[in-house]
């Protein structure tokens, strides 16, 4: 069988790209591209084989989110959000090991995995929850208004955050494993919207109970900068590099067309797409050297004192605004190169899905919030070191 | 020292808890201290101790505890 990066490079270029139109102009899932990772068994990547996943590490998981991000950035985002909510359960499996065997049965079923971290209220905040977990003997009961849930009708389980309790403060928060069953969603809007539009992410009320074990026995105060924000801004990051590298593949397939109709010296064109391959170049090599620094962390039996530290977390913020912003200027430079073929929606060369793709990306977590925490980060950390 | 740590908890530390009672070795962020709590508390431990935490000393095992601030900031004026 082939290495799971090939398999799931495999299922970009063959089914997740011939799709991604579709997906874009119907405001669909990308359910062909979905089913066909699941029947590889890609969606246990990010779990070690122990737990019956494939392993992969971090850098192998953000390369996996390239390619399917650069086929269809929908398929990418949904990947990277699935295996974001099964790290943070790998990585922090409670003193009981509760998580591992749920895990197991996740990898085991092929189940799709949606976070539920938004929620009215709050304001964007990660970090604070209005709804608690009501415990009750070895059951458990929430209900949380979520403002967005990213292909919640469309997946199997949902890892929520809450409060630990409805009496603990808006910061004491746990995440919750939510197993196909336990819960209903109510959905209370819709998602049309200018671009992933395929994630299908509208909100939803959430209405659900289970058993106490299914509430992490680590604070989400550990589990967010340990893991999920890590694992968020790199698996983003990849399917982000995936969008960009698409446009520029785009641009570059014009310029060459060019080339062979007119063989000469490059023209405007062409130094055009010498700055773009510039600016790509740069992006790759911050994404990776960020995946390959927190691997190391994770190799070293979690590096916690790497990972809690202020100059890790405005490093990791960078690259999130960093990449964000950057792969809107690469698609709108694509943009002048492949001139009117660029902007017709039924070419070839066409940039409007993937520039409209492109917003995105500074606006989940919006820019100025993580800004607003690198600017009061700044405050104390010196950049000495 | 420790009572002027934990005044500056108490007015910057967002704790849960009393920041005058708690234990010395307590862990403040399981009390309820956030890391944007703890950037304030780095602030002002910097403005009234007349000291500079190195990039290397901010990170959280050194914010956690009473005792650690203590340790962190002796190191820092040398005891002085």
């Amino acid at each position: 069988m082939s290495k799971p990066l090939e398999r799931a490079q495999a299922i970009a270029r063959e089914i997740a790209r011939a799709h991604a139109d579709d997906v874009d102009r119907q405001a669909r899932f990308p359910k062909e591209a979905v089913d066909a990772l699941r029947s590889e068994s890609l969606l246990g990547a990010s779990a070690p084989v122990a737990l019956g996943g494939l392993g992969s590490t971090v850098t192998e998981l953000v390369a996996m989110c390239q390619a399917l991000g650069q086929a269809c950035s929908t398929t990418g985002m949904v990947f990277a959000m699935h295996h974001i909510q099964i790290a943070s359960m790998v990585l922090h499996p409670g003193s009981n090991g509760a998580m591992a065997k749920y895990v197991k049965e996740i990898c085991e079923k092929q189940w799709l995995i949606a976070s539920v971290t938004s929620e009215v209220g709050v304001g964007g905040d990660l970090r604070r929850s209005a709804c608690g977990i009501e415990t009750n003997g070895d059951t458990f009961s929430v209900v949380k208004d979520a403002t967005t849930i990213s292909y919640g009708a469309q997946a199997d389980g949902l890892l929520l955050s809450a409060r630990r309790s409805p009496e603990a403060a808006p910061s004491d928060q746990a995440l919750v494993w939510l197993r196909p069953g336990d819960y209903t969603l109510e959905k209370k809007g819709n998602w049309d919207t200018l671009g992933m539009r395929g994630t299908c992410s509208p909100p939803f009320r959430v209405t659900a109970k289970g058993k106490a074990d299914q509430v992490m026995s680590e604070p989400f105060s550990d589990v967010a900068p340990l893991t999920m924000v890590p694992f968020s801004h790199l698996l983003w990051g990849g399917v982000w590099l995936g969008l960009a590298t698409e446009a520029v593949s785009r641009a570059r397939a014009f310029v060459r067309a060019e080339a062979r109709r007119n063989p000469g010296a490059p023209g405007a064109n062409a130094l055009r797409l010498s700055e773009l391959q510039a600016q790509l170049q740069s992006l790759r090599t911050l994404v990776y050297a960020m995946a390959d620094e927190y691997q190391a962390s994770l190799v070293n039996k979690v590096d916690k004192d790497l990972l809690l530290s202020v100059g890790y977390a405005l490093r990791l913020n960078n690259l999130k605004l960093v990449a964000s912003q950057s792969i809107a200027a690469i698609v709108t430079a694509a943009m002048p190169i492949c001139g009117i073929m660029g902007y017709k929606n039924d070419s070839q060369f066409s940039l409007g899905r993937l520039l409209r793709d492109s917003f995105s990306a500074q606006l989940m977590i919006n820019n100025d919030r993580i800004h607003m925490t690198n600017a009061q980060l700044l405050q104390v950390y010196k950049d000495d070191s | 020292m420790d009572n002027q740590i934990r005044t500056i908890l108490l007015q910057h530390g967002k704790l849960g808890s009393d920041a005058m009672t708690l234990a010395e070795d307590a862990d403040l962020y399981q009390a309820g201290m956030t890391s944007h709590a703890s950037v304030n508390v780095m602030l002002a431990l910097e403005g009234a101790f007349d000291v500079e935490f190195p990039d290397r000393m901010l990170k959280r095992s050194v914010f956690e505890s009473i005792r650690n601030m203590r340790a962190a900031i002796d190191e820092l004026t040398g005891g002085r």
